[in-house]
């Protein structure tokens, strides 16, 4: 029977790429381990082996196709013996459930890369950071991330990057891609893998005046480096007498990427949100992700700035401005309703607005808050939103003992009390390590029907 | 030289000058005398204030180890930086911030240099390029080594002088810091003070490597160990140094042999050494008296040398009634400096 050739990923969170080109043509001969197709995402470009031996019986993705998602069959492979008249015998491909989605769908819980990441249009709400009839450009948070940065860069000579391989491997989420040919190997700097020294370094540059965007590859690793995160980069400001402080952002994805298990899956949101001294941001969309960075690096403080690898190749509306500087501390409703509010940020906003379209469908407009930063917190967008809709249900991927929906149940407590109308619900990580195991790890995180099912109980529904 | 060098347990050598270092002249050995004599009557009051109660926490006094700092700042020039742990008032009053806000730090008062919102361990001075002033024992390496990446950055030749102790020399980001700096070419050179103790650890029972300028040898750092007790083998090592990183070839290890005649902090028993052994480095060794015996040798006055002490007698003297009459911050101080 003839084999299919699957549409491979490059990693655990890839959800499609481009077939970039064969290398090998209808009817030649294979033999496992040939290279015979490339593809490529925004990330990287990997050649596709052969594992099986034959004849690359039919081609069934022309080369130069765009976004071919993953595990879609891209060839057929015929064993000896076989001709192309067997093709029409190939298999359906055996796919997980979860995985079986069509060639043009994206994964489930994701939205798919094409369209606007946030709610849909018809309820969202305009950006009051951008004037009216500002043209938007599509990009995805990487490269949102990236042009705030070289915009920084540009803009300020103080400013540099530095981190594990940040330079010549153009990052290892690809988030500095082609900074190093702009800026040069003064400006964009590869670090051993020493996450205690480097982030040390960082806060000493800064403590000197310079602003140092400091990259972790992700931040389970910045646990090496939290002494001098906490230490030294928070507290130096209020032990000097407001004397001396630094100007610094460390940045990088945090929490759970796919499949990767308790030591690099973890939350560090309300780690660092705990801390005064620092600033924590922890954007969603592509707009906020650039707003925000750039924002983040032009402050004088130490700014944590959470990314999530999940999100690094959605891609949002970006508005084409020459400097788009969102404000730390503000909190934006990007979809409004009356029966309850859902407060989330970076990835729980994929669970929240998700939710909020299952919700609408059976009558219950969800108001949705991404918080976007997290320390200082935007208690009054919350507590507003609140006092209108007297319900919240909140929803994070970290743990819920002494967790940001924790803080955000007790301003609500604190600021909107006659106005709450059933308890405050939190919708957050299992509390246990992340499984590696895919079942496992899909119940350790939040999902949008647990979210639908809590906005029901908090509407008595 | 009037102290036998040989006396202590493990005498500290200068292997950077074969033994005998440049002399000074009367002018060098005149501020050098007045800058360790500062250091030490500060001390020394300051432990009187402590045992008052007018100072809290913790407080770990520099008293012995003053030709270390001394010796190194007479090598600097304007807009090197220096940085070092918690045993940090020496360094402060070396790079020339005042007494009477130190004092005030260390009391808890507002015109300390932190608004007395530091401390004993937290204090620093941009205008001095003094950068602290760290609690935790070996952040300011890495940091340190921060300083001088700017300096780096900035294509300026000047040197950051990070200063730690044996005991910190064990700390893990010290040899990620001496990685990066070697990699990197910066300048900064790292005073290793050895005082033999790390609290009340002998270097011997915590060290496996107990010759300190060796600790770079695997970066290709070069390092040299320093009679700490000879401020002009201080200055003439410091010279060295400070040339090899001005000249961009990157940092340098000092290990200054040197000792500390109080204990690791106020609150210390010292169970873990003898007076004995106290004692006789302080009869043997004492930087301030070399210097004094070296004076005198000379013949620079007794009545020079008293007038010297008068002046730093009235410098303390005068910065501990400030420290003690200055008022507490305001309230309102609490929540300020928190972010900027």
């Amino acid at each position: 029977m003839p084999i299919q050739v699957l549409m491979p990923a490059l990693s655990p969170t890839m959800e499609k790429g481009n077939l970039a080109k064969w290398l090998k043509k209808e009817g030649e001969t294979i033999k496992s381990g040939d290279v015979i197709a490339e593809i490529e995402t925004d990330k990287a470009t990997m050649e596709v082996e052969a594992t099986d031996e034959g004849t690359l019986g039919k081609i069934l993705i022309p080369e130069g196709t765009a976004d071919v998602a993953v595990n879609t069959p891209i060839a057929t492979i015929l064993a000896d013996g076989e001709s192309a008249a067997d093709l029409a015998k190939a298999p359906a491909p055996a796919k997980p459930a979860a995985e079986a989605a069509p060639p043009a769908q994206a994964k489930s819980e994701a939205p798919a890369p094409k369209a606007a990441p946030s709610a849909p249009a018809a309820v969202a709400e305009p950006d009051p950071e951008v004037p009216a009839g500002t043209e938007m450009v599509k990009q995805t948070v990487r490269e949102a991330l990236r042009d705030a940065m070289a915009e920084e860069m540009r803009r300020d000579a103080d400013v540099f990057v530095m981190g594990e391989e940040v330079a010549e491997y153009q990052g290892a989420y690809k988030v500095t891609q082609g900074l190093l040919q702009e800026f040069g190997a003064r400006r964009v700097i590869d670090t051993p893998i020493t996450e205690h020294g480097f982030a040390g370094i960082g806060v000493g540059a800064a403590m000197a005046g310079l602003k140092p965007v400091v990259e972790f590859m992700t931040f389970n690793f910045a646990m090496q480096a939290m002494d001098q995160i906490i230490n030294s980069a928070a507290k130096t400001l209020y032990m000097s007498g407001g004397q001396m402080g630094c100007s610094i952002v460390f940045r990088g994805p945090n929490g759970a990427a796919a499949r990767v298990a308790a030591q690099h899956s973890q939350d560090y949101s309300s780690w660092y949100s705990h801390i005064p001294g620092l600033k924590v941001v922890a954007p969603y969309s592509a707009a906020d992700a650039k707003g925000l960075l750039k924002a983040a690096i032009r402050d004088p403080n130490p700014v944590i700035f959470l990314e999530n690898e999940v999100l690094y190749g959605h891609t949002g509306e970006v508005p084409k401005l020459d400097d788009y500087v969102i404000p730390l501390g503000k909190a934006r409703i990007v979809r409004s309703g009356s029966h309850v509010t859902i407060i989330s940020w970076s990835n729980g906003m994929t669970y929240a607005l998700k939710a909020a379209d299952e919700l609408a469908k059976d009558g219950i407009e969800a108001e949705v808050i991404d918080l976007r930063t997290l320390r200082p917190m935007d208690t009054e967008t919350i507590v507003n939103s609140v006092k209108k809709t007297g319900r919240a249900v909140t929803v994070e991927e970290g743990w819920a003992q002494s967790g940001v929906g924790a803080e955000i149940a007790a301003r609500i407590m604190e600021h909107a009390f006659d106005y709450l109308d059933a308890p405050v619900t939190r919708v957050s990580g299992k509390d246990v390590p992340m499984p590696y195991a895919a079942n496992l790890e899909k119940l350790a995180l939040p999902s949008a029907a647990e979210v639908v099912e809590a906005a029901k109980a908090v509407c008595y529904r | 030289m009037a102290a036998p060098k040989k006396a202590a347990a493990s005498a500290p050598q200068d292997k950077t000058n074969g033994g005998s270092p440049p002399e000074f002249t009367r002018e060098q050995e005149l501020k050098a005398l007045r800058d360790m004599l500062l250091i030490r009557r500060f001390e020394e009051k300051a432990g009187q204030l402590y045992g008052m109660g007018a100072i809290g926490g913790f407080c770990h006094l520099y008293i012995g180890q003053e030709a270390v700092v001394v010796g190194m700042q007479m090598a600097l020039k304007d807009g090197d930086q220096v940085i070092t742990g918690y045993r940090d008032h020496g360094h402060m009053l070396a790079t020339g911030m005042e007494a009477n806000g130190v004092m005030a730090e260390l009391t808890g008062r507002r015109g300390g240099y932190s608004k007395g919102k530091g401390g004993s361990m937290h204090m620093f001075s941009v205008e001095k390029k003094f950068y602290g002033g760290h609690g935790i024992v070996g952040a300011q390496v890495s940091l340190g080594a921060g300083l001088a990446f700017a300096n780096h950055y900035r294509g300026n030749d000047n040197v950051a002088v990070t200063y730690f102790g044996d005991g910190a020399a064990n700390q893990g980001q010290v040899y990620e810091s001496f990685n990066m700096a070697e990699l990197w070419k910066l300048p900064v050179i790292f005073v290793i003070e050895n005082n033999r103790y790390a609290m009340g650890t002998a270097v011997s029972r915590a060290s496996a490597q107990q010759d300190f300028s060796k600790r770079g040898l695997s970066f290709n750092i070069p390092g040299h160990q320093v009679d700490g007790m000879d401020v002009r083998a201080v200055k003439a090592a410091a010279d060295e140094a400070v040339a090899w990183c001005r000249a961009g070839k990157g940092p340098v290890i000092l290990e200054m042999q040197t000792y500390r005649y109080r204990g690791h902090s106020m609150s210390d028993p010292a169970k873990y050494r003898t007076r004995e052994e106290v004692e006789k480095v302080r009869h043997d060794q004492d930087p301030i008296e070399q210097v004094r015996n070296r004076l005198l040798a000379a013949k620079v006055s007794e009545q020079d040398l008293k007038a010297i002490d008068a002046e730093v007698r009235d410098i303390v003297n005068a910065s501990a009634d400030f420290a003690q009459h200055d008022p507490e911050p305001d309230v309102s101080e609490l929540w300020t400096d928190v972010y900027r």
